[in-house]
């Protein structure tokens, strides 16, 4: 019998039990490649594309639009067109989806971010994956925490060591700051935390705020970064977008954050209710608010960046990439145009702020390319 | 994240806020220990354990026991309150508020306003609400409609350990008098909760889950009963319910409220108080006053009838309004067309 594959209920994130399916972007018969946009699918926090992680033929429609299902439900079928209809038939009648066990439940909590003492300071990380491999490290911007890389920190803790952390004074981090706040101060905290996971050398991807961080830790001991990738990083050039920043320190409710999240983004639908939520979540936790006031105060006084260190970008030695969204509303495109020819620069088109949210499998094989050539 | 109860999350928020704000006493009937038993007072901290170990963690001095008189528990904190102190006085049942609302209603509700906003009542009532457990007409009401009613109290009623905590630290940094309403089967329900303090603003309703066709409006149990009853709506006629849990009635988040209806054009009101001059009436009456013309359907509320609480199991049973009466509501006012 030819190879028949489902396509399966993605898990994005640590809460995702069910997702709906939204519409399919390919019809029966239809066929695709690997990294094709398949379908959309909405969970309570997010909604993204699913891409197709390898070639094929979609004989099959099995969930519509509008369904909900849980982690692992059968969506579609892939097969070769030799395979017969009766074949596929037999294959989705006999499908099984995974129960949930014991084992997927203790996997679930070693999957579940923890605390580590980094030099004295409480630090939160969600360490995924092992082997020998050189581990990636994942560091998050202004206001946001580990979840951000959830679409792509799973993808490369299949073959490596992955930890995304949550920086001092967000997520699940201490929120306590040092008096100095700069990026010099977070990254040696970034240092303390590589020194708590015994872990000498690693590829660095940052984004906006956590890319300066990136950056300046780069800078700082560049023989301990494997590769630098810069998702629309701060330091890069004065601009920013005050309302912003402002908005996000300001915003006490709902409907405001969800105005200034939106900014975030180049489809607005992509932030959800949930999502504000968890923001708001963060925000209302003791010492958040003056965190955030001393971080924009250092970093982005009267809208504009401090720190400008795109001259220093050649000098690096490590591969190197800055990731862009062309519809950036936050620190603008025209900081990676302006480094054109310098460092390779990819700007995503329909993409915002978080073109590794809005754009992740694009942004995971550009990733994955620097990182193992 | 930990899971906790709404006791333990209520005992987290009057722990770390008291460790942060030496100000901060606890005063009430048993809230040291509830045996009254010398070398026990430890033992349970409150008929439903809210307060167990702050007396052991602060001492006599911030955790008091007082006889059974409401009236001083209340004027004690009244007037620690407004010459500095920052009181959490205990009202064990909300049905005993009639013996002490001079002292809430007249006296706390009104210093700042009298005083010309120089005095400030930084004073906490937490209190127990809700039927369901057989306790009869006297230990079973919510009559946080009547403290809503009053000009100069905040109002909260919360429904999950998440918000009891975020709240309750709220209610204890507020500089005016908070009225706490906890329901009394709510205890043990557990929630996600951050070990972290954190509060959650006023005013600010909690939007449960969302939906198109019918908004529906609850509070505490409800919430949980509305929930219910949209779940099974939701897999059997496939009608999505927007829910919306206000957490508090004074102040009211009429924003909300509105700009649901507004998107829904149907409402339906879930209250386990009696039905007069009550929860439910106020939201109809602010959705007939400022979304009028977005209303599709007449406004239906789902309460308890207007008698005391019966004693009588299966009678208290047909008296809390039950998921099943909800979604009978929620369908009628999906169906209806002018």
């Amino acid at each position: 019998m030819s190879e028949i594959t489902a396509i399966t209920m993605p898990k994005w994130g640590l809460t995702m039990t069910e997702g709906k399916v939204l519409g399919w972007l390919k019809h029966e018969g239809d066929s695709f490649a690997a990294g094709e946009e398949l379908l959309e699918i909405e969970t309570t926090k997010i909604t993204n594309v699913f891409e197709a992680s390898e070639g094929g033929i979609l004989r099959r429609i099995v969930a519509q639009a509008g369904a909900t299902l849980p982690i692992g439900a059968l969506l579609a079928i892939a097969a070769a067109s030799e395979v017969r209809d009766a074949e596929i038939d037999a294959f989705v009648a006999g499908f099984v989806a995974p129960e949930p066990t014991a084992d997927t439940a203790a996997e679930d909590t070693a999957r579940a971010p923890h605390d580590i003492d980094a030099g004295g300071k409480r630090l939160r990380i969600l360490d995924l994956g092992a082997g020998e491999a050189t581990p990636i490290i994942f560091a998050h911007g202004f206001g946001a925490d580990l979840n951000a890389w959830m679409f792509n920190q799973p993808a490369f803790a299949e073959t490596r060591r992955a930890i995304a952390l949550d920086l001092p004074g967000h997520g699940g981090s201490t929120k306590q700051l040092d008096k100095a706040v700069d990026a010099e101060s977070f990254a040696a905290d970034l240092d303390r935390a590589l020194a708590a996971l015994a872990i000498d050398k690693a590829h660095l991807v940052g984004h906006s705020m956590g890319g300066a961080i990136a950056l300046v830790f780069a800078q700082w001991q560049p023989d301990r970064v494997a590769s630098l990738s810069l998702i629309a990083p701060a330091a890069l050039g004065p601009e920013i977008n005050a309302d912003f920043i402002n908005g996000f320190v300001r915003a006490q409710r709902r409907r405001e954050m969800q105005e200034v999240l939106a900014l975030l983004v180049h489809d607005p639908a992509l932030v959800s209710r949930a999502m504000v939520e968890d923001v708001l979540r963060y925000k209302r936790l003791d010492g958040v608010q003056a965190a955030l006031e001393a971080l924009a105060a250092e970093w982005f006084p009267n809208g504009v960046q401090r720190l400008g260190l795109a001259a220093s970008l050649a000098g690096l030695n490590m591969p190197l990439q800055v990731i862009w969204g062309r519809d950036d509303r936050i620190i603008p495109v025209a900081h990676a145009e302006a480094l054109a020819g310098g460092v390779p620069v990819h700007i995503l088109d329909a993409a915002g702020h978080l073109p590794h949210m809005e754009k992740s499998g694009e942004v995971n094989r550009l990733l994955a390319r620097l990182i193992a050539p | 994240m930990p899971q906790k109860s709404i006791r333990q999350a209520l005992n987290e928020a009057l722990r770390q806020e008291m460790h942060r704000d030496p100000r901060i006493i606890i005063i009430g009937e048993d809230v040291a220990g509830g045996a009254a038993t010398e070398g026990q007072r430890d033992a349970y901290g409150g008929v439903l354990g809210v307060t167990k170990g702050l007396i052991g963690e602060f001492g006599e001095a911030r955790v008091i026991d007082t006889p059974i008189t409401e009236s001083a528990i209340m004027g004690a904190a009244a007037g620690a309150a407004v010459t500095g102190l920052r009181p959490v006085a205990e009202l064990m049942f909300s049905d005993f508020f009639g013996v002490c609302f001079d002292q809430i209603f007249n006296q706390a509700a009104k210093f700042r306003y009298m005083f010309g906003g120089k005095a400030k009542t930084p004073m906490v009532i937490r209190t127990m609400i809700g039927a369901g457990r057989s306790a009869a007409a006297q230990h079973s009401q919510s009559p946080y409609h009547i403290f809503t009613s009053v000009p100069g109290l905040k109002v909260v009623v919360p429904s999950n350990a998440y918000d009891a905590k975020g709240l309750l630290i709220q209610a204890i940094r507020d500089d005016d008098p908070v009225i706490f309403c906890e329901h009394k089967l709510m205890y043990d329900l557990r929630a996600e909760v951050p070990d972290e303090p954190y509060t959650i603003p006023f005013g600010e309703a909690n939007i449960v889950r969302d939906g198109d066709d019918v908004t529906v409006v609850a509070l505490a149990r409800m919430v949980h009963y509305a929930n219910e009853a949209i779940d099974a709506l939701a897999s059997e006629d496939g009608i999505e319910c927007e829910l919306i849990d206000p957490r508090t009635t004074s102040p009211l988040d009429e924003d909300t409220i509105l700009e649901s209806v507004e998107r829904t054009g149907r409402l339906v009101i879930v209250d386990e108080a009696t039905p007069r001059c009550s929860f439910a009436t106020d939201v109809a009456a602010l959705v007939a006053d400022k979304a009028f013309d977005a209303l599709k359907a007449p406004i239906r509320r789902v309460t308890a009838p207007h008698t005391p609480v019966p004693f009588a199991p299966n009678l208290e049973k047909l008296y809390i309004p039950s998921p099943e009466k909800i979604a009978a509501a929620i369908r009628e006012v999906h169906a209806y067309a002018k």
